[in-house]
């Protein structure tokens, strides 16, 4: 494994990012719009505006990032540059670890600006510490990010990569214990809630608001989902097609 | 040279060699049981009409292409090993390269991925004139400078073999002669370009010809030799009366 290869594929996909400012604004803007939004929905029941805001700020990363990840993969499989890559001495592995790596650093970015503006001028209160929600935060960026490099080998089209969102992410947000806490839930759904990882990124986001609880746990189960998902999305990128 | 003897392969003197090869794609055949060889230092022309199998058979070869039957040797190597990664570059039809980033980004990356050094990205960028294009974003370029710079990332690496899909198409003649006087230099360095077209008089600037005709080989030679042989003077006629006469 070549970090030099895998540096050189972020920095590539980061300079793709900057000659798009439109994508960066988006990403950066998006998420505070819709957490100013939800302050003023919620203004007359601030205690839930607490209690929502802290568990959507792990959520949006991941949504955005798993959009832009399957896109930006399958536009890659689409105008050929996959196919010129896979021929040259770069690993799928080292591929996939350069989009995380890029989308990391850009995650990180989006999770400081987001949870800053949330804990400042949107008075959102939190009793654990701001990093370890910028932590969480960019976890979650990650995550999203290795379940749209999965899921895009399997879509043919951007189309097709569009709709993996409400097939494969919205059940997650459903049961994952941010409507309805998982103990009211039956149990059959409780337990499909154990695996999925989700479940576990919100898990610690409550845990930092609330400041009480280890978080171990759940970092350590998100950090195996999210190694998988990458081992997964290496090996069904395939060299050679039908 | 191309020929019905085989057996020779290891022979440095044959850069690419392929027997019986067949490929099927849903279920329709593209390949059927195509043999040639490619003799290193040349420019071999893989001429025939769309649909002909040049693609297909520019992808088994460069080993994303999936085959079916027979087997294909590149630099005495099974095509597709790992060690051919850093010895062949390939253009693919549609212009593979990153339109959102600029011509010299682009060069940047592929020279990173090949760990090449001691290669300029400039010196490459005035062999393919684009050197007054070199901050532009690849979108903004034309048509024939898209070709031009993924012809030029295909160059990185110094690559023995250079396999290029359609390298010529829809660019300006004047153009289109620098280009074929550079594949020229390119061979004389002891390069083996194969370049496909579905412009016959591009056959004349080959060393050896193979015309392929749905999937498989119509014909191969020189372009005297097919001219003799079918008594034609334009490879137009060349390709037509060995349709017709088959």
């Amino acid at each position: 494994m070549s970090i030099k290869r895998i540096w050189a594929t972020a920095r590539r996909i980061l300079s793709q990012l900057r000659h798009d400012p439109r994508t960066i604004a988006l990403m950066i803007l998006a998420p505070c719009l819709l957490m100013t939004i939800l302050k003023y929905v919620y203004q007359s029941q601030p205690q839930v505006f607490q209690h929502v805001a802290g568990s959507l700020l792990g959520i949006f990363p991941m949504l955005v990032m798993f959009l832009i990840t399957s896109v930006a993969t399958l536009r890659e499989r689409t105008n050929g540059t996959l196919e010129r890559l896979l021929i040259l001495p770069i690993s799928k592995l080292e591929f996939i670890l350069g989009y995380a790596k890029a989308f990391g650093i850009a995650g990180l970015i989006q999770a400081i600006v987001v949870t800053t503006y949330a804990i400042g001028p949107l008075g959102l209160k939190i009793a654990g510490s701001q990093w370890m929600l910028i932590v969480v935060a960019m976890l979650d960026a990650l995550l999203g990010l290795a379940i749209g490099l999965f899921v895009s080998s399997f879509a043919k089209t951007e189309f097709q990569a569009v709709q993996f969102l409400p097939a494969v992410l919205l059940p997650q947000l459903l049961l994952c214990g941010l409507l309805v806490p998982r103990e009211s839930m039956p149990q059959i759904l409780r337990v499909i809630s154990y695996f999925l990882p989700l479940t576990y990124a919100i898990d610690a986001t409550k845990k930092v608001m609330i400041g009480q609880g280890s978080l171990v746990n759940d970092l350590l189960v998100i950090a195996l989902f999210l190694i998988a998902l990458l081992g997964a999305g290496a090996v069904t990128l395939k060299r050679k097609t039908k | 040279m191309f020929g019905t003897e085989r057996g020779y392969c290891n022979d440095v003197s044959v850069a690419v060699q392929i027997s019986n090869l067949s490929i099927v794609r849903e279920g329709k055949s593209i390949v059927s049981g195509l043999s040639a060889d490619v003799p290193s230092g040349k420019i071999v022309g893989v001429l025939g009409p769309s649909g002909s199998g040049k693609t297909t058979l520019f992808r088994s070869i460069v080993g994303v292409q999936q085959i079916h039957t027979g087997s294909i040797q590149v630099l005495g190597q099974s095509a597709g090993s790992k060690n051919l990664r850093n010895r062949i570059g390939y253009l693919t039809q549609s212009a593979s390269i990153y339109s959102d980033l600029t011509c010299v980004e682009n060069l940047h990356y592929f020279s990173k991925l090949l760990d090449d050094s001691d290669f300029s990205v400039e010196e490459i960028l005035e062999l393919v004139d684009l050197t007054k294009n070199r901050k532009q974003l690849a979108s903004s370029l034309s048509g024939g400078e898209r070709t031009r710079l993924a012809l030029a990332t295909a160059l990185i690496g110094r690559p023995e073999l250079l396999v290029l899909d359609e390298p010529t198409v829809g660019l300006d003649p004047i153009l289109r002669r620098e280009l074929w006087n550079l594949f020229h230099k390119l061979a004389d360095q002891g390069k083996t370009l194969l370049i496909s077209s579905h412009v016959m008089d591009e056959a004349e600037r080959c060393d050896t010809i193979v015309l392929l005709r749905e999937g498989r080989v119509l014909e191969e030679g020189t372009p005297s030799e097919l001219k003799a042989r079918t008594g034609q003077t334009e490879m137009e006629s060349v390709f037509i009366s060995l349709v017709s006469a088959q």
